[in-house]
């Protein structure tokens, strides 16, 4: 028996109110909220957020991990790495990109769910389109991971009964590498295409599962044509009560990481023995049957989708379209930092990726490791106090200004090290922080990750 | 082993300091022939009669030919030394040792930073290829959180906390007033300091030290043979330096109300010089007023005020020019501007010119004629991880 054992949701912390859109843009928004990663989050960093929580909970070591995005940081180079380093994850353990499209992350799972042993499925996507537009609306940020195995690995928490793939070359939309926004063929056409393709999939996959759309508890229909998702609800024979909810009013359409997302937020709401299909709608379709075990009420997620959709700050249009970079706006007149060098970061590869610091004999944990100690201390679930902080006005920053803080962390080390996700007024002394993975800046192309603090909104414990 | 120092072995007997500011006319060669020319006369020699050459420069240079060069020296020993914000100090005290050591008859100190050809405020590192990992906040930023530490730790109400940094400046700014080679010259009151708005932490920019072109320059002999070049020379009493392990930014215990390197190297100068009682026997210091706390804190690293009591000595007035121990009576980092490799002749400049009798009236320290000792104290670096120089200068 193989299916999931564990998964994760993140979704960032900002918010836009679609409403502020058209007095800017002059059309586009809508009612609800779109989130909106960070200016320092990227696919990379909000999908090793995701699988730090699909792992946190589970002592299964994957043995493969994929990653999956329509956005990667790198073409050429491997993003799946440094998610691969910031989890610290065994040398032995393979990573692998599989990008370009929502359908990449059907087949990242599919693979995962294929393959031997225990693999994890990173999703993570950051969706823009032009001001004003209906991509930029429609679309959300953020990110999911599923941990996948056997009942070998650990306990099946919704165990895979069938999968069915149809595939078919059309034109719906498309976009040219590394352009901001997609573009898009008559909406109609490819509506119909996906509303055939959906119901012939849905069919085979029921039929080959020996199910009826009755026995149907959560049928889930990801991919970014919104229409055609509805169309083949509509059309699955599945109570329309059982459909689950895009999310589209709270987090927005996020892509590659929308059928993994969709997916934990009904596995937090299943109960045992409930069959749930995943459809996902890309370039053809892909479906999913999967039935839930005895034992998912035991896997209590540490930072249920529920939670995170009710949490969350606003953002300001502007900044959010200055943070994806539509719309540039002044740069500190500071130097602009110089990109990392491959070999430090390379030897330092424990620290800058998976924030491992190192103990002396007297146990004092140093931050960054010293080469003259002999213990590794990793520190990345480690939460802190913030003993002193300050506001950096001069500093650079891709968004100014610095807010940054010396924190003490629970159970030894210190380090004075950047907030994020933060407001400065709620910034206090004993303030409580976890450590977050971030780009600090981008020089020469080269993404510079590196750790940071975020406030701990809610004390959940360790991750 | 032991820090025995060099007391009483070597003098100063020729000093020469540019004016400091925004020199958009002149170069780091310009710099250098305008300080080591009027430190030459000074001392009354010539550039062939100087035996060796240090040069402090942080990054306005590589290697002694940025001092050989402008100054077309012949066969001459000239090394280039950088050690963060202390290199200024550095050099003079690799150019003490050298004489004492009996290798030179007669050596230079020359410190230089050309600043205001970088293109941006404040200072800027040179960037070393590292791991991504390190901080980029500025300094002001790093020193902006001793401030509320300190009021912290000492019950300090935050306005009273906004006044006593204030005071520091307006003390700093009156007394480089009075003085033709300070970059600011215009007095700023406790009141108009307060209304600033904050750029880092609590600090305004009037916090913070200007950021100026100098360079400044010193020539040391022997003790014994000081007479040959002048009647009144200046005599260094120690020369204590510690680069602190970086331990503050990692240590829990660490709480940003003192500078631990500041107070070792402290009392290494005073056991080197013989001073017991710092804040009875000096005359004056000059400090690194990098920032306003900045200065708060080292007078009571330094053994000037007792722990947490340094904001109410200030607030009464002890460190003012015609206080009982003048602190930067030249104005400091605040009135100078931190022209890097410059900054610690700069300071030992004044103690030459008050020790000496030659400050003007209107800018002369109220100890002068009383006491005899003066103290440098030139900082590298940040809270938990900083080089601290600390120099005891006095006359026969």
């Amino acid at each position: 028996m193989r299916g999931i054992l564990g998964w994760g949701g993140y979704l960032p912390y900002r918010r836009l109110d679609r409403a502020t859109i058209p007095p800017v843009a002059g059309s586009g928004g809508g009612t609800g909220t779109r989130t909106v990663a960070g200016y320092d989050e990227n696919s990379t960093t909000m999908g090793v957020e995701a699988a730090r929580l699909a792992l946190c909970r589970s002592e299964v070591a994957p043995r493969t991990l994929w990653f999956t995005t329509t956005e990667p940081a790198y073409s050429d180079k491997t993003n799946a790495t440094a998610v691969h380093a910031a989890l610290g994850l065994d040398r032995t353990a393979a990573a692998y990109d599989n990008v370009g499209s929502v359908r990449s992350a059907m087949g990242a799972l599919r693979a995962a769910l294929d393959g031997d042993g225990p693999a994890v499925v990173v999703a993570a996507d950051l969706r823009t389109g032009l001001p004003g537009g209906p991509d930029e609306a429609a679309g959300g940020d953020g990110a999911a991971a599923l941990l996948v195995g056997s009942d070998a690995d650990g306990p099946v928490l919704a165990e895979l009964l069938a999968w069915t793939s149809v595939t078919e070359e059309f034109l719906d939309r498309w976009r040219t590498p590394g352009a901001p926004a997609a573009k898009l063929w008559e909406e109609r056409f490819g509506t119909a295409r996906y509303a055939e393709l959906g119901a012939e999939a849905v069919k085979l996959a029921l039929d080959s599962s020996a199910l009826g759309p009755d026995q149907v508890s959560a049928l889930i229909v990801a991919g970014l044509p919104d229409r055609a998702a509805k169309a083949v609800a509509a059309s699955s024979g599945v109570a329309g009560g059982q459909v689950a909810d895009r999310l589209a009013d709270r987090v927005g359409n996020v892509g590659a990481a929308q059928p993994a997302l969709l997916l934990a937020a009904e596995l937090e709401r299943a109960r045992p023995d409930q069959i749930i299909l995943l459809v996902t709608l890309s370039d053809g379709v892909d479906v999913a049957v999967l039935r839930t075990t005895s034992a998912l009420p035991r896997y209590q997620p540490v930072r249920p989708v529920a939670g995170q959709l009710a949490a969350g700050a606003p953002i300001g249009y502007g900044t959010y379209l200055a943070w994806r970079g539509m719309l540039p706006v002044e740069p500190p007149r500071r130097p602009e930092p110089a990109r990392p060098s491959a070999p430090a970061a390379w030897r330092n590869r424990e620290w800058k990726f998976g924030f491992v610091g190192s103990a002396g004999e007297e146990g004092m944990v140093q931050l960054p490791p010293s080469p003259l100690d002999p213990v590794r201390s990793p520190m990345a679930a480690a939460l802190g106090t913030i003993v002193t902080f300050t506001v950096d006005r001069l500093a650079y920053s891709p968004s100014p200004p610095v807010v940054f803080a010396v924190v003490d962390f629970d159970g030894g080390g210190r380090l004075p090290v950047e907030l994020t996700d933060v407001d400065e007024r709620e910034l206090r002394i004993g303030g409580r922080v976890e450590m977050t993975f971030r780009r600090l800046f981008t020089a020469d192309g080269v993404h510079n990750y590196f750790w940071k603090a975020r406030p701990l909104r809610v004390e959940t414990g360790e991750h | 082993m032991a820090s025995h120092g060099i007391r009483d072995r070597v003098a100063i007997v020729g000093m020469g300091c540019t004016r400091f500011g925004e020199h958009w006319d002149m170069g780091v060669d310009e710099l250098l022939l305008a300080a080591t020319d009027e430190a030459f006369q000074s001392a009354g020699v010539a550039k062939r009669d100087v035996d060796a050459y240090w040069l402090g420069t942080a990054q306005s240079g590589m290697s002694g030919m940025t001092l050989s060069r402008p100054l077309r020296l012949k066969d001459k020993p000239v090394t280039r030394v950088e050690n963060y914000c202390a290199t200024g100090s550095e050099a003079l005290r690799q150019a003490a040792y050298a004489v004492a050591s009996g290798a030179y008859d007669v050596a230079m100190a020359v410190g230089v930073e050309k600043v205001k050809d970088a293109g941006y405020q404040g200072l800027n590192a040179l960037p070393i290829p590292g791991d991504g990992t390190q901080r980029t906040l500025t300094a002001a930023a790093m020193f902006s959180m001793v401030a509320p530490a300190y009021a912290r730790r000492f019950g300090v109400r935050d306005a009273e906390m906004r006044t006593v940094l204030a005071r520091v400046a307006a003390k700093n700014h009156a007394n480089g007033a009075r003085n033709p080679r300070a970059q600011f010259r215009r007095e700023m009151s406790v009141e108009q300091l307060c209304a600033m708005p904050a750029v880092a932490g609590g600090l305004s920019v009037f916090d913070c030290a200007g950021v100026a072109d100098g360079a400044a320059a010193a020539i040391v002999v022997r003790a014994e043979d000081a007479h040959r070049y002048t009647d009144r020379p200046v005599l260094i009493k120690a020369l204590a330096l510690v680069a602190g392990d970086g331990s503050g930014l990692m240590d829990p215990g660490y709480d940003y109300t003192t500078f631990p390197e500041v107070a070792a190297s402290a009392a290494q100068a005073y056991a080197q010089a013989g001073v017991v009682s710092p804040r009875d026997e000096l005359a004056m210091a000059e400090v690194h007023d990098c920032f306003t706390p900045t200065e708060l804190v080292l007078i009571e690293d330094l053994g000037l005020a007792d722990r947490g009591s340094a904001w109410q000595r200030i607030l009464e007035g002890a460190f003012d020019l015609d206080g009982d121990l003048p602190v930067n009576p030249d104005g400091g980092l605040k009135s100078f501007g931190h022209p890097v490799g410059a900054t610690g002749l700069r300071m030992m400049f004044e103690a030459w010119l008050q020790l000496r009798g030659d400050a003007p009236p209107e800018r002369r320290i109220a100890t002068f004629g009383s006491r005899s000792l003066a103290l440098t104290q030139n900082l590298g670096g940040y809270p938990g991880e900083m080089i601290s120089f600390v120099s005891i200068l006095g006359t026969p």
